[in-house]
């Protein structure tokens, strides 16, 4: 690329031989360079490729011992070298799910707070403020949680649930056994505060798309503010809104750090949500360790981590095509 | 809810018969309760952000707290140690500051080039949408999935944990966000600048270099101090690479020590002066971060 610099036609006056000479190695320069950035195109989808590929490979040894039901069973027995995939999946899910019944509304909240309540002078620095939060390394969230809301759960929170909502007949079982502090609850906590920021930043994206002139329609035939977002804003937005949450769910499902301080590590499906769990990403994380090179718990790791690749590209394609309707016209 | 709208909404019927009266005493009724949804509503946003904000000082204020306390020079001067003999962070530090640096310089190069292939080469090809495609989901994949793939493709083959390999992994995971700020500020610059440049007979790949960059320039930029942001909090990825290591280190090919990863470690001790020091690593790390994403933002908004 630099070598094709040299001659080029910088200051090419307009006469015949100069210019001919000129455009030769502009042309050379243009088709290396062409080539460069599609290479680097085709670079990243051989890379998306070979991660699948790879995590595919590194699993085999596990999917060809276990079959079919390395995804279902619950048992992960290191000592037996029995192991299946199914708590994992399970804890994946129902803390990534529950993160979103925490954060969706919040991050709704403050989405129609920056669009439509903020004065002018504060819309700035509350997004600001809410970017951060997303941009805090997830490390971090891990310690405040393992330090500030394990404690604070475990004194103060769940005693209290587990002595009044723990007591009803039939939803009590949900909110039974010791007050830990870490467990499944504990975790879907942390993750919806770690992905309020996200869903909470591309809500506010996609209601800023809405032309003002509808908003300004419904004001003017009287409508109350929460009326304009009901009526006007959300059914306009509402495809990119599911977009926005189908990404939080994404960010929940992979998140590691922050899970892996907080979930307690046990493997077994407990009723209660107070109960201690395991996420793919947490198990992998913490197990990592102990696994010999070539042994059939590494290889049921790395099939775990294809798993957990499956799910998030689903969920993650899925918001994708949802998002880009509107925020990429 | 239903059943408190109905009779306000069949109310118009018979006011309508019994005269205007009636009418305006059920719009007043109509309009207190619309009014009281709305301030529901309102209160409720108002919360929700209130919360938003409060976790954000919690976080901070927590580790300002533990994180100061435990911040001295030592910190920055010493080598990690046993638990017990002092001792402080400087080789995760290095070893952060090696590892986020040449995982930027080998990542983003790679996503420049494919930015401006997308923005400028290939809007809407086949090729150029499920590359488009492609590097979001890069974007949003579970970073542990990077490492795991790293992990087979640079540490088995090459017979043990390198800084090589935690190099790599953040490379990874620099590229698709490196993409998609230099796409969208490519797209921004108006096409009558190509034009101006390739009427004066320049060819394309010097209007892309010369001119289309340094115009994006600073969005360019933004994007990899995003990127770095990004990189140096990571701790999953190089758990599988990198490794970690107690001893002072500066080979590549050797695991390589990290300030999120002995973060980790240090947090789920039971040692007090490890912990104090997880906090004080935890506090260098966020105003670092933090710090890029506020220097980003505002070189941004500068222009």
């Amino acid at each position: 690329m630099q070598q094709a610099a040299t001659p080029t036609a910088d200051a090419a006056p307009p006469s015949g031989l100069p210019l001919r000479r000129g455009q030769s190695s502009g042309a050379l320069g243009d088709a290396i360079f062409a080539a460069a950035c599609r290479g680097a195109g085709v670079f990243v989808l051989l890379l998306l490729g070979a991660i699948i590929l790879e995590l595919f490979l590194g699993g085999l040894q596990a999917f060809r011992a276990f079959g079919p039901g390395f995804v279902t069973s619950t048992e992960w027995d290191p000592v037996q070298e029995v192991f299946g995939a199914g708590v994992s999946i399970y804890g994946t899910l129902i803390t990534a799910v529950l993160a979103l019944v925490f954060a969706v509304p919040l991050a709704f909240g403050v989405a129609f707070y920056l669009t439509e309540l903020a004065p002018a002078w504060l819309k700035r620095p509350v997004g600001t403020a809410v970017e951060l939060l997303a941009a805090v390394p997830s490390i971090i969230y891990g310690m405040w949680g393992f330090f500030l809301i394990v404690p604070f759960m475990s004194q103060v929170v769940q005693p209290f649930v587990i002595d009044t909502l723990g007591e009803l007949p039939l939803l009590g079982d949900l909110f039974a056994g010791p007050p830990f502090g870490t467990g499944i609850f504990t975790a879907a906590l942390i993750l919806a505060i770690m992905v309020l920021p996200f869903i909470a930043a591309t809500m506010r994206d996609v209601f800023e798309t809405v032309p003002p002139v509808y908003k300004e329609s419904a004001y003017g035939l009287g409508c109350t503010q929460w009326e304009v977002v009901r009526n006007v804003v959300l059914p306009y937005t509402r495809v990119s809104v599911v977009g926005g949450i189908m990404l939080g769910l994404g960010r929940a499902l992979g998140e590691t750090m922050a899970v892996t301080f907080v979930i307690g590590n046990a493997n077994r499906i407990s009723a209660s949500l107070f109960g201690p769990g395991n996420t793919i990403a947490s198990l992998v994380a913490l197990e990592f360790g102990e696994s010999e090179l070539g042994s059939l718990k590494l290889s049921a790791l790395l099939g775990l981590g294809f798993i957990l690749f499956v799910i998030s590209f689903i969920v993650l394609a899925a918001s994708r095509l949802l998002l880009r309707q509107r925020l990429k016209g | 809810m239903s059943a408190t709208t109905l009779p306000p909404a069949s109310g118009p019927a018979p006011a309508a018969a019994s005269g205007p009266a009636k009418d305006l005493r059920v719009a007043a009724a109509l309009g207190r309760r619309r009014r009281a949804i709305a301030l529901a509503v309102k209160a409720a946003c108002y919360g929700a952000t209130g919360i938003g904000l409060a976790l954000l000082f919690s976080i901070l204020g927590t580790l300002f707290w533990n994180g100061f306390a435990a911040l001295d020079l030592k910190v920055f001067t010493e080598m990690t140690r046993p638990p017990g003999s002092g001792g402080g962070l400087l080789n995760p530090i290095i070893g952060s500051l090696i590892q986020t640096g040449i995982g930027t310089a080998i990542g983003t190069p790679i996503g420049l080039l494919v930015g401006t292939y997308l923005a400028e080469y290939s809007k809407a090809s086949p090729l150029a949408n499920a590359v488009r495609f492609v590097s979001d989901i890069l974007l949003s994949a579970p970073s542990i999935l990077i490492g795991l793939f790293v992990y087979q493709v640079l540490v088995v083959p090459f017979g043990g944990f390198s800084g090589w390999a935690g190099t790599a992994a953040l490379a990874v995971i620099v590229i698709p966000i490196v993409v998609r700020t230099t796409e969208d500020m490519l797209r921004l610059l108006p096409d009558t600048l190509r034009e101006a440049v390739i009427g004066l007979g320049a060819p394309k790949w010097k209007m892309v270099t010369l001119v289309c960059w340094r115009a994006a320039a600073s969005g360019i930029v933004t994007g990899v101090l995003l990127a770095v942001a990004r990189v140096a909090g990571e701790t999953a990825p190089l758990l599988f690479t990198s490794l970690g290591n107690l001893n002072w280190s500066l080979s590549l090919a050797a695991p390589m020590s990290s300030l999120p990863v002995t973060i980790f470690a240090y947090a789920g001790s039971p040692y007090q002066d490890w912990i104090a020091l997880a906090w004080a690593g935890a506090l260098i790390i966020t105003l670092g971060v933090l710090g890029l994403n506020i220097a980003a933002r505002s070189l941004l908004r500068r222009k």
